[in-house]
């Protein structure tokens, strides 16, 4: 329990991750230990190869910590089985990547029901409708990826990872790829996932406008957490960036 | 899942289509065979059927024991009085008598015998006693039926010979040459057409006259009168025959007679099938390696799905689904394109002089829609099992980090040790089916199939090590000649070893199976040659025009008095039944001993003049087997149903090319005195003066009125002897081309998967200078370089197996057959060129920026 009597919903203790062995090896963590709450949007800022990526991936379930342990939903993932891992994928992950990610051969819509199609979900009309209708892609559906803009791609690839409502949804650089009015538009429709259905977001970005819309910010540096603000302004946010020497 | 692997299939539509070429030329050689024998079965089928037509019971000679072969001059005829007797019984509503032979040889205007294709086919020669006999299968196209010193012949022969009514046309079946005139044109009744052979019809006398079978008969077709049944008259017909005569429904003697085409067909229909076999086999190479680089092109795309909550079981489902439904499409298109195929081979075996009847193409039997399909769609499903299960160890971590890999398998490093000790275990099941003593013919051929295939996936999985050195040697030139750009292509065709060894190994199958082939056939040749150079003594051999057909003892006698003609030997030959089995028996005459020089374990050359009435000579395997030593008895029965004894006076030691006896052989004497109309397969000549233009001369006028024998010098002898091999030698290599193409193909696929894959490499190289006539050398080079791996590792194998093979059978020796595998090498370098075409023009078509910012 923190502060705001939220349940962390992903709880990470003493995580670490050394790549390679040996002279070369390289430590890109080096003890984590962090709670997302339920229902916030949580930003990972740092230097480029400082972790963030990598404590995502972790926290996803995609990669291994070296040491460590990492519990989503109640459920202690760093030993799962693949098929464990599969269920956890489908039931409590969402993932919006840097470079979208979309199937080239399925439509928008496809695209965006797929995580239900392979959960074997039959999926809620409705719901399905609401979401496309949030990230504004009503009219866009029978489209092909290649026939869709940047800024729309990055829209079906949220609407992708909401449709299945993960308990929580990480977003890498997700405004990475995209001009700074897309990007805007992007960082408004998670933001908005937040407040209007509290889905717990946890988002990697170097953009200081782009964290300032957290709900709170976790500064990575050289493989450990720095610092940590809550509701900061972007002003707030470079000054804490240039103090940590970032 | 489903859906997504179809859609998955369609937006890779060429990829997909280059995949689906490898099956569809497996299933359509799979499916031609099928049409191809069913047509030829069929066209027999209607041959026999219609060539009974109005009987209800044949009566026929009967031979002592079943001869293997429907050797015509070995069956016994029987006296024509029984016809009378058969019109006597009450069933009988109608009967005729007939004879006939399957060398009635027509005699062009250039005095030769008219004879289509390699010769195989029968000269057909009848007796039509009654035109209008229901009996008789023919009607006229024009003319009339023929009487006394007439002929009738088929519509085909006639029109290719530009023969008419009214002409004179010589004919030579028995005896001497007889002029006859043509009184009419013939053709089967239902507009059956018989392939390659030749019909003569005469009425009954003639026939009889000439066939040498005055007095007698060799079938009487029955009809029963309306209510006796065929089984009955039968019955009624049996107790009045004589011994040397037997009588069937015309049901069976239609079966019986169709049991040595239907034996033909078979061998054809598997001997044909084993080449699509092959063509599968190296398409499923093929396939699998086309899945395998789509699949690690797609590993992205892959990741993202298990991201999304894809199973490791639905990835891999997906992946079968699209071999699945690929295999399927693959497979229709296979069975129709085997219609094609069949009509070429019906082509092909036409070209070479192996006409095969054809009454059109049987249309796609239930056996064989269900055989090809089955086969084509569980080859491809088999090759996508191993890119399947890969496809299922891609991370979902591969959908965020660039650059991302398969994960090495787990026993990546006991994969090359596993690969070489698996092709290993195919050789030596290979060598056990070959050298292990006492196995049966349906053991050997399955412990030689499995370890071939087994070599085969060893030796693929294992080639990915032989990349590397083998491209710095092959790819030598490459640089040489390509400069940068072959440099470049060296470098590629390195750069993922793995890819390059599995293109590589569709086409080494191929040349393995050629260069076995090349290497056993010059073998065969050589072993041929040297054994008539050792044995053969004279200076000329005479021999029926197509090379293998019985010839008139009287041309042999003829050619005796020809001026300077010191000694001729003939050779008879045909079944015998002995020591309970049927055996080739061969009977010589002592004129022999001055034309043939055999090595003898026992006796000696003056066997020949002493054999006599009961003297016998063997061969050393055969005395072996049977425990036969000089002086020992040999019971041997004649078709004709006499067993006499006969005395060992020889054993020989026969060189591996072969000899001209069979494991048994008797004097001619004793051969003329069981046989009905006994005749030679061949004659050796010894002039005084060897082969001289005035002895040719005289010998090629003394065979004047024997249109169908020839005389020629040993030289010729051997090289006429093994034309009919040569040329079922080009079938062969033409069957295997179907998988040197299938792999060419592969070679396409794999190309323009990496032209692909290397979209931006390819616009960087094009924007720092290098010309599109570059970029096309490079992509050529590329694939040169990968046939000629492929064909190294391939010939190598191929000379390996042989090699085996040639250790283990007497009748070989090893000759290297350096010709062909030049022409091999040569051949490779063109798959390659040709492969590189289209995926070379697809490279040089980039444009540098937009390759540049793909993605
Ligand atoms: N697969 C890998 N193998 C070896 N080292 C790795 C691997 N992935 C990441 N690293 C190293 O780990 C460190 C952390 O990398 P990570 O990708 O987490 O950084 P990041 O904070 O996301 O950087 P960026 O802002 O550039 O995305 C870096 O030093 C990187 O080089
Ligand atoms: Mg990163």
């Amino acid at each position: 329990m923190n502060q705001d009597g939220k349940a962390p919903v992903v709880v990470a203790r003493d995580v670490t991750r050394r790549y390679g062995q040996g002279q070369t090896c390289v430590d890109a963590l080096r003890g984590v230990s962090v709670d997302i709450e339920s229902g916030r949007l949580t930003a990972v800022m740092g230097p480029s190869g400082s972790g963030k990526s990598t404590l995502m991936h972790i926290l996803a379930g995609l990669d291994k910590p070296t040491a460590g342990s990492v519990e989503v939903a109640g459920q202690e993932i760093t030993r799962l089985n693949d098929g464990d891992l599969t269920k956890l994928r489908r039931e409590h992950i969402g993932f919006v990547f840097q470079f979208f990610n979309l199937l080239p051969m399925l439509t928008a819509e496809e695209n965006i029901t797929l995580p239900l199609t392979l959960a074997g979900e039959k999926g809620d009309d409705a719901w399905v409708k609401e979401v496309v209708g949030d990230v504004g892609l009503s009219d866009r559906l029978t489209h092909r990826p290649a026939e869709l803009s940047g800024g729309q791609q990055q829209r079906v690839a949220i609407a992708r990872a909401l449709v299945s409502k993960p308990t929580v949804l990480f977003a890498d650089e997700p405004t990475g790829n995209l001009d700074s009015t897309t990007g805007g538009e992007i960082l408004q429709l998670i933001r908005e996932s937040v407040d209007n259905r509290g889905q717990t977001t946890v988002m990697v970005t170097h953009d200081p406008r782009a964290a300032s819309t957290a709900d709170r910010i976790l500064f990575l540096d050289d493989g450990l957490i720095v610092r940590e603000m809550h509701g900061a302004s972007s002003h707030e946010v470079i000054t804490t960036m240039e103090e940590i020497g970032v | 899942m489903t859906r997504f692997a179809l859609r998955g299939l369609l937006s890779r539509k060429l990829r997909t289509a280059l995949t689906a070429i490898a099956i569809v030329l497996g299933v359509g050689m799979i499916s031609g065979t099928f049409v191809l024998t069913d047509s030829i079965s069929h066209a027999f089928d209607r041959i026999f059927t219609d060539a009974r037509k109005g009987s209800d019971a044949v009566i026929s000679g009967k031979s002592a024991f079943d001869t293997s072969s429907s050797d015509a001059s070995l069956t016994p005829t029987f006296d024509e009085s029984l016809l009378s007797k058969v019109r006597q019984q009450p069933g009988v509503a109608q009967a005729e008598g007939s004879v006939s032979t399957d060398s009635a040889h027509l005699i062009d205007k250039n005095g030769k015998v008219i004879q289509f294709g390699l010769g195989g086919a029968p000269n057909l020669g009848f007796s039509i006693a009654n035109g209008k006999s229901p009996f008789n299968p023919l009607s006229l196209v024009d003319g009339t039926w023929p009487g006394p010193n007439q002929v009738v012949i088929d519509k085909e022969t006639a029109s290719k010979k530009h023969l008419e009514t009214g002409q004179d046309i010589r004919v030579q079946v028995e005896g001497p040459v007889r002029t006859l005139r043509i009184s009419g044109i013939v053709q089967f009744s239902s507009g059956l057409t018989i392939g390659g052979a030749t019909i003569a019809g005469f009425d009954l006398p003639t026939a009889q006259r000439l066939f040498a079978k005055q007095g007698r008969l060799d079938e009487i077709a029955v009809a029963a009168k309306p209510t006796v049944s065929d089984a009955e008259l039968v019955k009624q017909i049996r107790p009045i025959l004589p011994a040397d005569a037997q009588v069937r429904t015309a049901a069976q003697q239609v079966a019986k007679d169709a049991s040595d085409t239907n034996s033909f067909i078979k061998f054809l229909r598997s001997f044909l099938l084993a080449f699509g076999g092959i063509a599968l086999f190296v398409g499923a190479f093929v396939i699998a390696n086309s899945l395998s680089i789509t699949i690690a092109q797609r590993t992205r795309e892959l990741a993202t799905l298990r991201m999304l909550g894809a199973s490791r079981r639905q990835v891999l489902r997906s992946i079968i689904i699209e071999a699945l439904a690929l295999g399927i499409m693959a497979s229709v298109v296979g069975l129709f394109f085997g219609l094609l195929l069949a009509k070429g081979l019906f082509g092909l075996f036409d070209l070479i002089g192996f006409i095969l009847p054809n009454t059109g193409l049987v249309f796609l039997s239930w056996t064989a829609v269900i055989v090809a399909l089955l086969v084509g769609i569980l080859v491809t499903l088999l090759a996508s099992l191993r890119p399947a299960i890969r496809a299922t160890r891609v991370p979902p971590i591969a959908a965020v980090r660039e650059g991302a890999t398969l994960p090495p398998a787990r026993f990546a490093r006991l994969r090359s040790v596993g690969a070489a000790l698996m092709a290993v275990g195919g050789v030596a099941a290979l060598a056990y089916g070959i050298f292990k003593h006492g196995l049966g013919t349906k053991q050997v051929l399955f412990w030689m199939g499995f370890g071939t295939l087994l070599m085969f996936i060893g030796v693929a999985l294992f080639s990915s090590r032989l990349v590397r050195p083998l491209a710095r040697v092959l790819g030598w030139p490459a640089t040489k000649i390509g400069g940068a750009a072959g440099l470049l292509a060296r470098d590629n065709s390195r750069r993922n070893p793995q890819r390059t060894a599995s293109t590589a190994s569709a086409l080494m199958i191929g040349l393995t199976l050629v260069t076995l082939v090349a290497t056993l056939a010059s073998g065969v040749i050589a072993s041929f040659s040297q054994a008539v150079n050792d044995l053969f003594t004279g200076d000329y051999a005479i021999t029926a025009q197509n090379n293998f057909s019985p010839i008139p003892i009287d041309a042999a006698d003829a050619a005796a008095k020809a001026p300077g003609v010191t000694v001729v030997g003939n050779v008879r030959t045909g079944e015998i039944h002995v020591f309970g089995k049927n055996a080739f028996a061969t009977a010589v005459d002592p004129g022999m001993a001055q034309v043939i020089n055999m090595k003898w374990q026992a006796g000696s050359q003056a066997v020949f003049s002493e054999l006599g009435a009961d003297g016998a000579f063997v061969d050393k395997d055969y005395a072996k087997k049977h425990n036969l030593r000089l002086g020992s008895r040999v019971a041997v029965t004649f078709p004709n149903g006499s067993t006499r004894q006969f005395v060992i006076k020889g054993v020989f030691d026969p060189p591996s090319g072969g000899t001209p006896f069979g494991p048994v052989t008797i004097s001619a004497a004793a051969w003329d005195a069981q046989v009905p109309s006994p005749e030679n397969l061949y004659s050796f000549v010894k002039t005084s003066g060897g082969t001289t233009a005035a002895n040719q001369a005289a010998l090629e006028k003394a065979l004047k009125p024997f249109p169908n024998a020839k005389a020629q010098t040993r030289k010729k002898f051997i090289s006429s002897q093994i034309g009919p091999f040569k040329q079922i030698l080009n079938v062969l290599y033409v069957l295997l081309a179907l998988s040197v193409i299938v792999s060419l193909f592969g070679i396409v696929n794999t190309l323009v998967l990496t032209v692909f894959e290397r979209t931006r490499e390819i616009g960087m190289l094009r924007a720092i200078g290098m010309t599109r006539r570059q970029v096309r050398r490079m992509i050529r080079h590329e694939s040169i370089i990968t046939s000629l791996i492929g064909a190294s590792i391939g010939i190598a194998l191929g000379l390996l197996l042989a090699t085996l093979l040639i250790v283990r059978v007497d009748f070989l020796v090893f000759s290297f057959p350096t010709t062909q595998v030049l022409v091999f090498f040569v051949a490779a370098i063109l798959v390659g060129i040709l492969a590189a075409i289209f995926p070379a023009r697809r490279a040089a078509r980039l444009n540098p920026l937009e390759a540049i910012a793909y993605e």
